[in-house]
């Protein structure tokens, strides 16, 4: 058969037109949320970076990032900062999978009503909730008096305005945000792989470790790292629950602006938070594959 | 060839109960040493349950399960020592091809050549050599099939369970697969219960058959006598096509149309029914034949390769479906809708059971 010269073939340029209007219109509907990100995120971080180069004189330095390095306390910080949101990580890790497990073992009823349990707090504004542990585990608050009263401990217990209470609040915040992508990935995997595994000669342990685990793990590693992630950058619970003891990096930004109203030093604390954050994920995305884990197929 | 360590399955008083509905009802059932059984029923029969049971995947109410002389109702599966092939495949997607075929023999502490040198073995049996380093989301459903039938069988396991392992491949592939299925059974030697609701499949691969509906055993017995003894109207409508029409009595024999069937069966029924195959009804009058003769005008008459299939109702308004070889049809305008025709059973073809006559 010969072949038809491209111009000539019949509709071939009407339908070549078609499918490229097509793919505009799509392109289009990405442009209102291309700009709020140019003008809400790049643009804002684009000065922040600038303002950390510049000195108090206006000139260009690296002073910001010197003072950095030179000065014990900003090292403290950071690592307060990964410490607590490892920490926060670790225990919902602790409470999340067992969780999830649950809830994936539950009939969809029953998982719907947990599940909502466990969203609740989502929909309660963050003051509130941190507001509320405060009240609760304060020197004379609910905690305190009732395991007094039936004997737990003796004198009030210091439970808040320190990395206890910081945690305790912390890990309440951050629970749901594990939980829901592990739920995921548990609900993806066929019973059928759990009943090879036992007709295959497993024991329920070996099943669990072998088999379950390991098909968990991109929701793991996922859920692993937004809370990390929203941990590093965190500010309101910290602040109330930790009373000034745990300085984190954002908490310390607040407090240089506040007392020395310095752009420059608050700026380039939060230029290195977010190069750290950006490293954190681009090694955990080497390790782990994170786009299959946070995407579904990679 | 006879596998030494085959067991026989020893099901007995088998009851499963959920809410009001037996999905098995005392089920009685034995399945050979070495042999091929395939459980046949439609969805929701209960076959599955009773697979899921002999697995171990599921706790009856009562009744009895041996491998030989051993209860294994109690056992956990994971001490079973049943090898099984899931309908969905169930191979491990964090594993390679290896891997999963290895996982029971790991299992078992198999020493690692050993284990190698099994898992190629089993690669070669399923035609996968080469294949094993391959992940599973890069094989085909055949492929995939093979290696969960290499899975199952690897650990040398003395019973095999098999749930609908064909139903997800395309048709050419599936019959394909039956033959390789039936012909691994035969070097395995390996006792081997297969599930499925294809009564074709069933026919082609069984030595015998169990047909199950609503958790209750109907019959059990090899294809032939299935097909051509079935023991009511259920095996016969769900096994094979068929036509069943109501016969009546009268002095120890049974009559179609002042036709004799056959003299009355001796059973505890009142009523008969006469069961006809379609590709046993003939256009031509056989010679030398004691015959039914069944007057009446196409309905409808669909030409499908190597046969014509017929819809004739007959002058007593009853409707008989039929299916003629096509190098039997002289033309097809003698199949044309509104004409009239006769057509012939062999009183040696006729199925008679108990029930829905008058």
């Amino acid at each position: 058969m010969t072949v038809v010269a491209d111009n000539t073939a019949t509709n071939a340029n009407a339908l070549i037109r078609q499918r490229r209007r097509e793919e505009w219109s799509v392109l289009s509907l990405a442009i209102p949320a291309a700009l709020i990100i140019a003008f809400v995120v790049l643009l804002p971080v684009g000065w922040l970076f600038y303002l950390s180069f510049i000195g108090d004189d206006g000139q260009g330095t690296l002073e910001h990032y010197r003072k950095m390095i030179e000065y014990k306390s900003y090292y403290r910080v950071f690592i307060t900062t990964f410490k607590v949101s490892i920490l926060t990580t670790l225990i919902c890790l602790a409470l999340g999978y067992p969780l999830a497990y649950f809830l994936a073992q539950l009939p969809p009823r029953w998982a719907g009503f947990f599940m909502l349990a466990v969203l609740l707090p989502f929909w309660t504004s963050l003051l509130v909730r941190t507001y509320a542990w405060l009240v609760l585990l304060q020197r004379k608050g609910l905690l305190n008096e009732f395991a007094i009263d039936i004997g737990l401990w003796e004198t009030p217990v210091k439970l808040v305005h320190n990395l206890t209470g910081t945690l305790i609040g912390m890990a309440h915040i951050m629970l749901p945000f594990l939980v829901l992508p592990l739920y995921n990935a548990m609900k993806k995997i066929d019973r059928d792989l759990m009943h090879a595994a036992a007709n295959l000669g497993a024991r329920p342990i070996n099943a669990f470790w072998q088999i379950y685990f390991p098909l968990t793990m991109p929701g793991l590693v996922a859920g692993s790292l937004i809370v990390f992630v929203l941990c590093l950058g965190f500010y309101v619970t910290p602040a109330v629950l930790g009373g000034g003891r745990v300085v984190m990096v954002s908490t310390q930004i607040t407090s240089i602006l506040e007392n020395q109203f310095n752009w420059g030093a608050a700026s380039s604390l939060g230029v290195v938070l977010l190069v750290a954050t950006i490293a954190v994920l681009f090694i955990a995305g080497r390790v782990f594959k994170l786009e299959s884990a946070l995407f579904g197929k990679g | 060839m006879q596998n030494d360590t085959a067991l026989p399955i020893q099901i007995s008083g088998l009851t499963k109960q959920y809410g009001d509905l037996y999905a098995l009802n005392r089920v009685d059932l034995t399945v050979k040493s070495g042999e091929f059984l395939t459980l046949l029923g439609p969805s929701g029969s209960g076959k599955t349950t009773l697979l899921m049971a002999i697995a171990g995947f599921n706790r009856p109410d009562c009744g009895s399960i041996r491998f030989g002389d051993t209860e294994m109702i109690l056992t956990p599966p994971h001490r079973r020592d049943v090898g099984m092939v899931f309908q969905s495949y169930a191979l491990f997607p964090h594993m390679t091809v290896a891997e999963n075929i290895g996982f029971p023999l790991k299992l078992r502490k198999v020493p690692p050549a050993v284990r190698t040198k099994k898992i190629e073995d089993a690669l070669e049996t399923v035609q996968l050599s080469g294949l094993g380093h391959r992940n599973i989301d890069q094989l085909s459903g055949g492929q995939r099939q093979r290696v969960a039938l290499a899975r199952a069988f690897v650990f040398a396991p003395r019973i095999l369970l098999m749930d609908e392992p064909l139903s997800a491949l395309d048709k050419k592939l599936r019959e394909r697969m039956q033959i390789e299925l039936k012909q691994l059974h035969r070097k395995l030697g390996v006792t081997t219960v297969y599930v499925t609701h294809d009564q074709r499949e069933a026919l082609t691969m069984s030595d015998r058959i169990a047909v199950i509906n609503h958790g209750e055993l109907i019959q059990v017995d090899n294809p032939e006598g299935i097909y051509n003894a079935p023991a009511n109207e259920f095996v016969a409508d769900f096994i094979g096509e068929s036509t069943i029409l109501p016969l009546q009595q009268s002095n120890g024999s049974l009559y179609y149309e002042s036709q004799v069937v056959c003299p009355t069966p001796e059973t505890n029924s009142s009523t008969y029914s006469l069961v006809i195959r379609p590709e046993r009804l003939s256009l031509q009058k056989p010679d030398n034949a004691d015959l039914l003769v069944f007057n009446g005008t196409v309905k409808e008459s669909v030409y499908q390769g190597e046969t014509v299939f017929v819809l004739i109702t007959l002058d007593d308004s009853n409707e008989i479906s039929v299916r003629y070889g096509t190098n039997a049809v002289s033309s097809t305008s003698q199949l044309e809708p509104d004409t009239r025709v006769d057509t012939f059973l062999r009183l040696s073809d006729v199925i008679v059971i108990p029930g829905t006559g008058q």
